[in-house]
């Protein structure tokens, strides 16, 4: 006689194996003192995209990232990235503050910044090498700062300390891209550089997060976008979301009849 | 001068001084760099009421419990500094003026309520210190100056710093990566997922241990000249960090020496008989070691800038 069956018979069935998404967030709250940044958030990051998080000023877009990567303490709410705990998923996520939040006169010169980079790879208390440097020179060049190596990085300009930031998030050979306002102040080489190299994450597998403000862009730059205004307003492709009652209903009277019909038009 | 005298007093003050500068001179690298210099200055404050307690506490002054002592006054201070600033919405610098002055006053207090004052622990000591005092007894000259014998009498506070120095200085190269991204970019290094509280933590309990070591022998004023000074005249001269960390030394160890060696034989070159307050000689020298970089170093100096300017060769980014 056979042996008792001891696999259950539902586990024959055809398993979902499906990805989980880079990025799930639910019910996501974060308050700063009493008032209320980010609420009741819920958010699934399509694979593979390119999202642009727009919404107007003290939207709680800045902080939607910064809770989700543990950087502001959340009052309630689960992240899921790439289907695990923060804790576990650290390695398969490149974070790019906004600029401003650093001191650019710091002793560190762009080489070295990048090199940060690295610091996850390479692990607590090792040193450099010699072969981190030359990635970190790599990663330079992908940006078009090969030249800017050894400059101190407070001697950059604000587009190419952008770049140097974006090359240190490459470094991460991260599958979750989460950047901070990266066109913030910079020129028109520089942005394009970002979104070439957005693009070429992307396409290598990536899943890229942007806050991002410029209204009239997000067409040209992502194909997904998520609109916040506190709450979540709409999510989906940016065909699908950049319409007038949209944008209506997260900016209101800040922007003027005529853009919200221009920005909808374009999308 | 003989050399027994050099010896016995000149070499171990010397030595003490140069150690107080380097220890707190490295760790005042990622103060300045934190923009949190004053904390060197608050914590050197606070240790009185540490020192005083651990004193009471343990009923001798031997090095280890006045060292917890002071470094237990260090944690409750930094957390005292948090909790004001919050709830008490200041800036840290206000915040770090109340903890301070409040803790050292109570420090006092305890030091004169309860005889702690006449076990070689008053307030005077804590702010001059007292470089002259530590003297090499037993060692005659050159010949038996590395025997064990003399060996074993080395100042206690000399040998506390060395071993304080060398842990500083292990502890910094160890650490050097956490520290220095925490430091430039906590953002990214909490997304990389160092714990960058406990490293600002670690980092003030390392500058109590520093301020404490220090501070017996060269007073608080020293101790917050030499958290700052070596570190904000190094930065002046280079951009990377590992070498403003070479030059932090190289400055704190040129204060330690030239002052000291200023101080005791300045005044006789002049005619007069008295030598000067070494602590107090030191922190001259570091600062002008300090005025000096500010006007003469190469790129961030005020005449190379003016020069710059003067010639037309401006450092345009390219």
């Amino acid at each position: 006689m056979s042996p008792p069956r001891l696999i259950p018979f539902e586990s024959r069935q055809p398993r979902n194996y499906a990805a989980p998404s880079p990025l799930s967030i639910r019910g996501l709250s974060v308050a700063y003192d009493d008032k209320p940044a980010v609420w009741d958030l819920d958010y699934d990051a399509p694979d593979r995209g390119l999202i642009a998080v727009i919404g107007p000023n003290g939207a709680g877009k800045s902080t939607m990232i910064k809770a989700m990567l543990g950087l502001v303490p959340a009052l309630a709410g689960d992240v899921r990235i790439f289907g695990s705990k923060l804790r576990q998923a650290r390695r398969r996520i490149a974070y790019i503050p906004q600029r401003t939040s650093v001191d650019w006169d710091f002793p560190a010169s762009a080489e070295d910044v990048v090199a940060m980079g690295l610091y996850g790879e390479i692990g607590w208390c090792r040193p450099v090498r010699r072969r981190h440097r030359d990635a970190a020179r790599d990663y330079l060049d992908r940006v078009g700062m090969a030249d800017f190596a050894g400059r101190q990085i407070g001697q950059l300009s604000g587009g190419q300390q952008q770049r140097v930031f974006l090359a240190r998030a490459l470094a991460q050979k991260a599958d979750l891209y989460l950047m901070d306002e990266p066109f913030a102040g910079v020129d028109a080489a520089t942005e394009r550089a970002i979104v070439n190299v957005m693009r070429g994450v992307r396409d290598a597998g990536a899943t890229v997060l942007c806050v991002h403000h410029d209204l009239q862009t997000v067409a040209d730059y992502f194909d997904h976008a998520l609109i916040l205004n506190v709450r979540a307003i709409a999510q989906g492709t940016v065909k699908d979301v950049l319409t007038e009652d949209v944008l209506q209903r997260a900016y209101g009277g800040r922007l003027a009849e005529t853009e919200i019909r221009a920005i909808a038009r374009s999308a | 001068m003989t050399a027994a005298d050099f010896l016995s007093i000149d070499l171990p003050a010397i030595l003490v001084a140069v150690l107080s500068a380097t220890s707190c001179g490295l760790l005042g690298n990622f103060l300045v760099l934190r923009r949190q210099a004053l904390i060197g200055d608050a914590i050197s404050h606070v240790a009185l009421p540490g020192i005083v307690a651990g004193f009471l506490i343990a009923g001798t002054i031997a090095t280890l419990p006045l060292m917890l002592g002071a470094m237990a006054a260090a944690v409750v201070a930094a957390g005292l500094i948090e909790i004001i600033r919050r709830a008490g919405r200041l800036e840290s610098g206000a915040a770090m003026g109340v903890v301070f002055t409040t803790m050292f006053a109570i420090g006092i207090v305890l030091l004169e309520q309860t005889g702690a004052a006449n076990a070689h622990i008053d307030a005077e000591h804590a702010l001059y210190g007292n470089l002259e005092s530590t003297l090499w007894l037993g060692v005659t000259g050159w010949d038996d100056a590395l025997t064990w014998d003399a060996l074993s009498q080395l100042p206690r506070q000399l040998i506390t710093l060395a071993g304080v120095t060398i842990a500083i200085a292990a502890t910094i190269t160890a650490f050097y990566k956490e520290l220095k991204v925490s430091t430039f970019d906590p953002g990214l290094a909490a997304s990389l997922g160092l714990p960058v509280k406990t490293i600002s933590t670690a980092l003030i309990i390392v500058v109590a241990l520093a301020a404490v070591a220090a501070f017996e022998a060269v007073g608080s004023i020293l101790v917050i000249a030499m958290f700052i000074c070596p570190a904000a005249t190094a930065r002046m001269l280079t951009d990377s960090l590992s070498r403003q960390l070479w030059l932090s030394v190289l400055v704190a160890t040129i204060a330690g020496v030239g002052g000291y060696v200023l101080a005791a034989f300045g005044p006789q070159l002049w005619g007069d008989a008295d030598s000067l307050s070494a602590a107090g000689m030191i922190a001259v020298v570091a600062g002008l070691l300090q005025t000096a970089a500010m006007i003469a170093a190469p790129r961030y100096g005020i005449l190379s800038r003016a020069i710059r300017r003067r010639t037309g060769r401006l450092d345009l980014p390219a």
